[in-house]
């Protein structure tokens, strides 16, 4: 009965989805208050019976409900509480759900966070994310029910969850990927309600900032999750495969952040306005397209739902149905957007425009070699796919590019900056960064590596020019704690996310540059050296777990005779479904990873096994964490909580002004 | 030209110039690391050349894996049920690697007909078989469905 219950709350979310697609939508356009004013209570009951239906599943799995055909697949009575908790993302329509739910969350914080905003703008944004909330939950009724029931007789035990799944990783990265990219459905939502009212002006762009700053910062937190969760969990050494399924959040996220910083000429100086709506609709789309890759199953990849071509045609109308749409309208209403081309060549708009179209081509090229496949499919009917090489010869110029760029960017002025000034600011800085770029890993490893010069000149530059851009903007305050003070939040975000983006850079080139890897066969009491560590493998034991059993190996690892530890990588065999598993150990450290996974017993208790020593390879990651810091400093800026005043008051001007022509 | 035509002018040729190297680059680079995908049966009908960098679809042959007790070597056969194509891997496999399972592997074939694969794939979970697979057996005749290793449940 409970799990009909849910069903019946999804039905519930359906029906309240499709009046606040159309209720506020139609109200905003005719000026009824009323009816635009229903938005927000409209909103709040969605959420909570997406709600609702989210618990009831969850609920379903804690009591192993096995009639629920979900739970069934994805659950069994042996499986830690915490992974039959969050086995309701563990599979297609229950992961499904989880987005939906976020999609509500956010949909809920819109019309909570929004009491600065015009009425109309708030009817028209909720309205628009209600006709997407009740797409999505029309696709789940149709094609991919979490509660439908297995009748009349169901199963004594689950299926289990997928072996790989019962990490740590899986309970935080599927909630937080998604979260980032819903995140992007409301910044969609903002430009279309835009596009809808007319109404593109600095006002609009400075709503949308916040929103985007923060979507972009859990993408790019969801993004790190599931990189640093491969690596220890795949337990092949790397960190970023291009993978189909990996590259749609990154297409999205690449599209996210030519967006955040469009966003900030559009609501500085008023320029770049469809651009950065078509920009809205693209990181949206990414979004789209990531849950259909993933959902048509048309693409190989280890990420791919179980496929069924009737989802992925749904998906398929969704995204042609939304991307045409919004276009058409963008179309329409593009020529109403008319922007001052009030800056010179040489100007922080110019940087800007750069920087955005190095994402953009960044993006479109990652986009090109994930579906390339599946094109050249359709024309030859030849298999092939794309590898890593590909990406990595588009991906890192044009990264590298960017840096350069992201240098001279916030020193640049707006409208116009002299190149002289620019050459006086930076000569020495890019003089001073090439020296330490060239001598800083040439004199630590005693040998000339062209790739940790060039990280290491790009990572210099990026901090220097920063360092540098801060004296310039601190140099005329009283003291220099007085001019950090008077530095506006958003700068600092700005800045902090900039460092990420030195750090990320440090952390792949080292990574890639200098990882050693050996794969050996050894028997207890053998040993290895991997760079300048040595692994002595002592032995095996059994070890068993709730549900699993496994073989445990011993490892002493040392550098130059001094003990650093051991290592225990283990061989599990998950009882349920007997799929072997095998869980790395990792000795994590600032500068390095030691990884040991185990591979198979032969004969005379010698395993095979690979070892890898991973240097640097943290500073991805905190990186990542680095940059999504600052989006979200950048978002609490307190411009943003003042903007009601501010646009309020131009109103009433713009209406005095209205009442003097009229008289 | 009045001076903002002439900026715009400036704006939309600098975007042009930039989107067409970048497609050329891209196009170039596509099409140097395309990996051609070959069932086991075109891998015996000989369509492959000695050194050629491909991927080979199909499932491991019930009764081939034959693991060597003194190194890491590994070997097994990929079948489409009709031709077979014998693989050495040095290395650790992954973890749902099964005998009568769908694999596909990259790699070379030397002049002796075997298979030198540089990487595995297996399939991600018991429901999932990847295209490359499905197409090897399709294109063989074989009746996916019937396989009893992909009808767990």
């Amino acid at each position: 009965m409970i799990p009909e219950l849910g069903q019946f709350s999804l039905i519930l979310a359906f029906c309240l989805s499709i009046l606040l697609g159309s209720v506020p939508l139609v109200g905003a356009a005719k000026g009824n208050q009323l009816w635009m004013s229903l938005a927000r209570p409209l909103t709040a009951g969605v959420f909570v019976f997406l709600s609702i239906s989210i618990l009831i599943l969850a609920y379903a799995f804690v009591t192993d409900d096995f009639s629920v055909q979900f739970v069934a697949q994805h659950s069994n009575t042996l499986l830690p509480a915490r992974y039959k908790m969050t086995a309701v993302w563990g599979g297609h329509e229950g992961s499904f759900l989880l987005w939906t739910f976020m999609l509500g969350g956010w949909m809920l914080a819109v019309s909570i966070f929004s009491k600065s905003m015009p009425i109309d703008f708030v009817a028209r944004v909720l309205g628009v994310l209600g006709i997407l909330c009740t797409a999505y939950i029309l696709f789940m009724l149709a094609t991919s029910n979490p509660f439908d029931r297995i009748v009349p007789l169901p199963p004594q035990d689950g299926a289990d969850l997928n072996s790989a799944l019962q990490d740590i990783g899986f309970i935080i990265h599927p909630p937080t990927l998604y979260m980032g990219y819903v995140g992007f459905s409301v910044v969609f939502a903002f430009a279309i309600a835009a596009l809808l009212s007319g109404r593109l002006d600095a006002a609009w762009a400075r709503w949308s900032r916040p929103w985007a700053n923060v979507s972009w910062a859990i993408l790019t937190i969801g993004i790190a999750l599931g990189s640093w969760w491969a690596y220890y969990e795949l337990g092949w050494g790397g960190w970023w495969a291009w993978d189909p399924v990996e590259n749609p959040p990154l297409i999205t996220w690449l599209f996210g952040t030519a967006l955040i910083h469009s966003l900030a000429v559009t609501e500085k100086r008023g320029v770049f306005k469809s651009w950065t709506v078509l920009l809205a609709i693209l990181a949206f789309s990414g979004s789209l397209l990531g849950t259909f890759i993933t959902r048509s199953g048309l693409l190989t990849s280890v990420h791919a739902f179980a496929s069924d071509p009737s989802r992925g045609v749904f998906i398929l109308g969704i995204l042609g149905l939304a991307i045409g749409g919004s276009l058409i309208l963008f179309a329409f209403r593009a020529p109403l957007m008319k922007s001052n081309f009030g800056f010179d060549l040489v100007s922080r708009e110019i940087l800007l425009l750069t920087n955005n179209v190095i994402l953009v081509v960044a993006s479109a090229s990652v986009f090109l070699g994930t579906l390339f496949p599946m094109l050249y499919q359709a024309i030859t009917d030849d298999l092939i796919s794309i590898g890593p090489p590909y990406f990595n010869a588009i991906f890192i110029p044009l990264m590298a590019l960017l840096v350069l760029v992201l240098g001279v960017g916030p020193m640049c002025r707006w409208k116009k900056t002299s190149v002289s000034y620019l050459i006086e600011q930076l000569g020495k800085i890019a003089l001073a960064s090439l020296a330490i770029g060239v001598m800083l890993p040439t004199i630590i490893l005693l040998q000339v590596s062209w790739v940790a010069i060039v990280a290491v000149t790009l990572a210099a530059w990026i901090v220097l020019s920063m360092l540098k851009d801060m004296a310039n903007k601190t140099s005329n305050k009283a003291t220099r704690l007085a001019g950090l003070r008077g530095l506006s939040l958003s700068y600092y975000g700005m800045q902090t996310a900039h460092f990420g983006m030195a750090l990320m850079l440090i952390g792949v080139a080292f990574t890639s540059e200098f990882s050693e890897e050996k794969s050996v066969l050894l028997a207890p009491g053998e040993g290895v050296d991997v760079g300048s560590y040595n692994f002595i493998f002592n032995d095996t034991q059994s070890i068993t777990g709730p549900n699993y059993v496994a073989n445990q190996a011993d490892f002493s690892v040392s550098k130059n005779g001094n003990s650093l530890g051991n290592l225990n990588p283990e061989r599990r065999i998950y009882l349920a479904t007997g799929t072997p598993s095998t869980e790395m150990a990792i000795d994590a450290g600032f500068f390095r990873d030691l990884f040991v996974t185990l591979g198979e017993e032969k004969e005379n208790n010698a395993w095979t096994m690979t070892i890898y020593v991973k240097p640097f390879i943290r500073w991805i990651w905190l990186g990542a964490i680095f940059m999504a810091f600052g989006g979200t400093v950048a978002a609490g800026d307190k411009r943003y909580r003042r903007v009601r005043q501010r646009y309020l008051k131009r109103e009433e001007q713009a209406s005095a002004i209205n009442l003097q022509l009229a008289s | 030209m009045k001076p903002h035509r002439r900026k715009r002018l400036a704006v939309v040729t600098f975007i042009a110039v930039g989107l067409s190297m970048a497609t050329g680059l891209t196009l170039f680079a596509l099409s140097q690391n395309i990996d051609l995908f070959y069932t086991p049966t075109q891998v015996a009908a000989g369509e492959v050349n000695i050194g050629q960098q491909i991927r080979i679809g199909g499932m491991v042959k019930e009764g081939s894996y034959e693991s060597a007790n003194d190194s890491m070597r590994v070997m097994f056969s990929a079948t489409d049920y009709v031709n077979e194509v014998p693989i050495q891997f040095d290395g650790i496999l992954p973890d749902l690697f099964r005998e009568g399972q769908g694999i596909v592997v990259e790699g070379t074939i030397n002049n002796s007909g075997l298979f030198i694969a540089s990487r595995v794939l297996a399939k991600h979970d018991e429901n999932y078989m990847s295209n490359e697979v499905k197409a090897a057996m399709e294109a063989a005749g074989v009746n996916i469905e019937n396989q009893p290793a992909l009808a767990e449940y």
